[in-house]
């Protein structure tokens, strides 16, 4: 293997890890679609980095941060939910980006990802971005399930549950941002929604579910860059091909399950 | 009379209002330590808001004073669990507590049987009991209960009533709920507290059953001055 492709895998991996994390709240909070659409509001910023000569990542995460402050500020003065308010700005958000990146490489690269150019540098900032998120919110992570669970019982135990929230939108955004190198800002998404979803489907307790949709995110990433290297094509198609495998495999061992005679019973559901 | 010091809570011109609605018109009543105060009233009356109040969640004017140093549970009435894989274990160990065996046996669960199993597969009478459990982990002195048997059946409602009339006599609990079974506002509280936006009775709740008086409660709404049926009560 290339040093490139190492420095790939570096960031797949990492990357993977703390989407898969962050993406199982994502999906428990039925947020599912909001982290999806959230991801193309990085395309403004990655034009500009490219137009101006500076680390996409970070234009990519300026907008990404800035986006999710305004959407939880609106929610908070309008009472419209996330959804409504991300789907409303999703689509302007990739209209500018589209029109400001006149570059069709630099485009392609923009919305489907490109790890033919990740540097150790990119290696390192992905592994630091992913340990800064994952650490994060796990300190958050209780808080947030029983925010989800009741608000009221949250918010009497002495749980902050919007600031809690606004830190949870930050950390999406800030993973969001770095995973745009390898699947690219239209199938961001992917990573921090369907190896949550497949988890979703074969585990019965928080525990086993965070760490399932981290390993699962993680593995598709993993599988992904290496079929993109071994095939020489763009990552982010192959990752998301990977992640549905997975999923596809999930449910079928949870339909599996319903079935008393089947011995993998005993091991769904029940760790 | 009992004396000043007995008192573990008193409201005094308590209003909530939100933007175009008064929810909540100046409540005034004071309540006794180691009672159960039954809630009671039409829906929209400002049961659960009176109690977003004494939890300080939401905005309200006038005066909320507990005595000395109060630690609450709450449960309250509305539980998002059927879509979480959480364990009763993770739920319990929310509260940072070492030992949930205890308050898993007082409110009659198995602890061996029960820590393992999904909330949101658990009866309607096992998930009171562990929001009850929940509630008590930290042995606080007062306990808010909003519709504590919402969705039980009977045999288990009865059971769960006898369970915190126990929980309050050996703990010197002071018991707020809020239920609609008038049954059970006899049976299980000392003292009833009837809402519709005002108070319309504070009084004993042995005097639940009178026509007349339930005419009063649920039917048009007349404020009367609470804090005189307190005192006349006591």
């Amino acid at each position: 293997m290339t040093d490139g492709s190492i420095f790939s895998l570096i960031i797949g991996v990492s990357v993977g890890l703390a989407a898969g994390y962050l993406g199982s709240l994502m999906v428990l909070e039925k947020m599912a679609l909001v982290g999806d659409a959230l991801s193309h509001v990085a395309l403004p910023g990655l034009a500009l980095g490219i137009l101006f000569n500076f680390n996409p990542f970070f234009g990519a995460f300026a907008f990404l941060f800035g986006s999710a402050v305004a959407i939880w500020q609106l929610g908070r003065i309008t009472k419209l939910s996330f959804e409504t308010l991300v789907g409303a700005t999703f689509t302007l958000a990739l209209a500018i980006g589209i029109l400001l990146i006149r570059d069709l490489d630099a485009l392609e690269a923009a919305l489907f990802g490109d790890l033919t150019v990740v540097s150790l540098l990119d290696a390192i900032l992905g592994v630091i971005v992913s340990i800064i998120a994952i650490s994060l919110t796990k300190v958050i992570y209780d808080k947030l399930v029983l925010g989800m669970i009741s608000e009221e019982l949250a918010t009497s135990t002495g749980i902050n549950v919007a600031r809690t929230n606004l830190l949870y939108l930050l950390l999406v955004s800030l993973v969001v941002a770095i995973g745009i190198k390898i699947t690219g800002t239209l199938l961001v998404g992917f990573l921090v929604v369907t190896p949550a979803a497949a988890a979703r489907n074969v585990s019965s307790n928080l525990f086993r579910y965070s760490l399932l949709s981290s390993i699962f995110a993680a593995a598709s990433a993993c599988a992904g860059v290496l079929l993109s290297n071994y095939l020489t094509i763009t990552p982010g198609p192959l990752v998301v091909l990977s992640g549905v495998a997975i999923f596809v495999t999930a449910v079928f061992i949870k339909w599996l399950s319903k079935f008393p005679s089947v011995s993998l019973r005993s091991r769904v559901g029940s760790t | 009379m009992e004396g000043q010091d007995d008192y573990i809570l008193k409201i005094s011109n308590l209003s909530v209002s939100f933007p175009n609605e008064q929810i909540l018109d100046n409540i005034n009543f004071q309540l006794q330590k180691g009672t159960t105060l039954a809630i009671v009233g039409p829906n929209g009356a400002g049961k659960s808001t009176l109690f977003r109040a004494l939890l300080n969640l939401v905005p309200h004017s006038g005066k909320i004073e507990w005595a000395g140093k109060v630690k609450i549970g709450y449960v309250p009435q509305k539980l998002s669990v059927s879509d979480i894989p959480i364990s009763v274990k993770e739920f319990l160990a929310f509260k940072g507590a070492m030992n949930i065996d205890d308050p898993l046996g007082k409110v009659g669960l198995n602890s061996k049987e029960i820590l393992g199993k999904t909330l949101g597969v658990l009866s309607g009478g096992q998930l009171q009991r562990v929001l009850i459990a929940w509630a008590i982990i930290d042995k606080p002195n007062v306990l808010l209960f909003d519709e504590p048997t919402a969705g039980v059946d009977l045999d288990s409602e009865e059971a769960i009533y006898r369970m915190l009339s126990e929980l309050k006599k050996e703990n010197d609990i002071t018991i707020l709920l809020i239920s609609h079974d008038l049954h059970i506002v006899e049976e299980y509280s000392d003292y009833m507290l009837a809402l519709n936006k005002c108070v319309t009775f504070f009084g004993e709740s042995k005097q639940i059953m009178n026509p007349d008086l339930q005419r009063m409660i649920y039917g048009e709404p007349v404020c009367t001055e609470n804090i005189e049926h307190n005192r006349r009560s006591q």
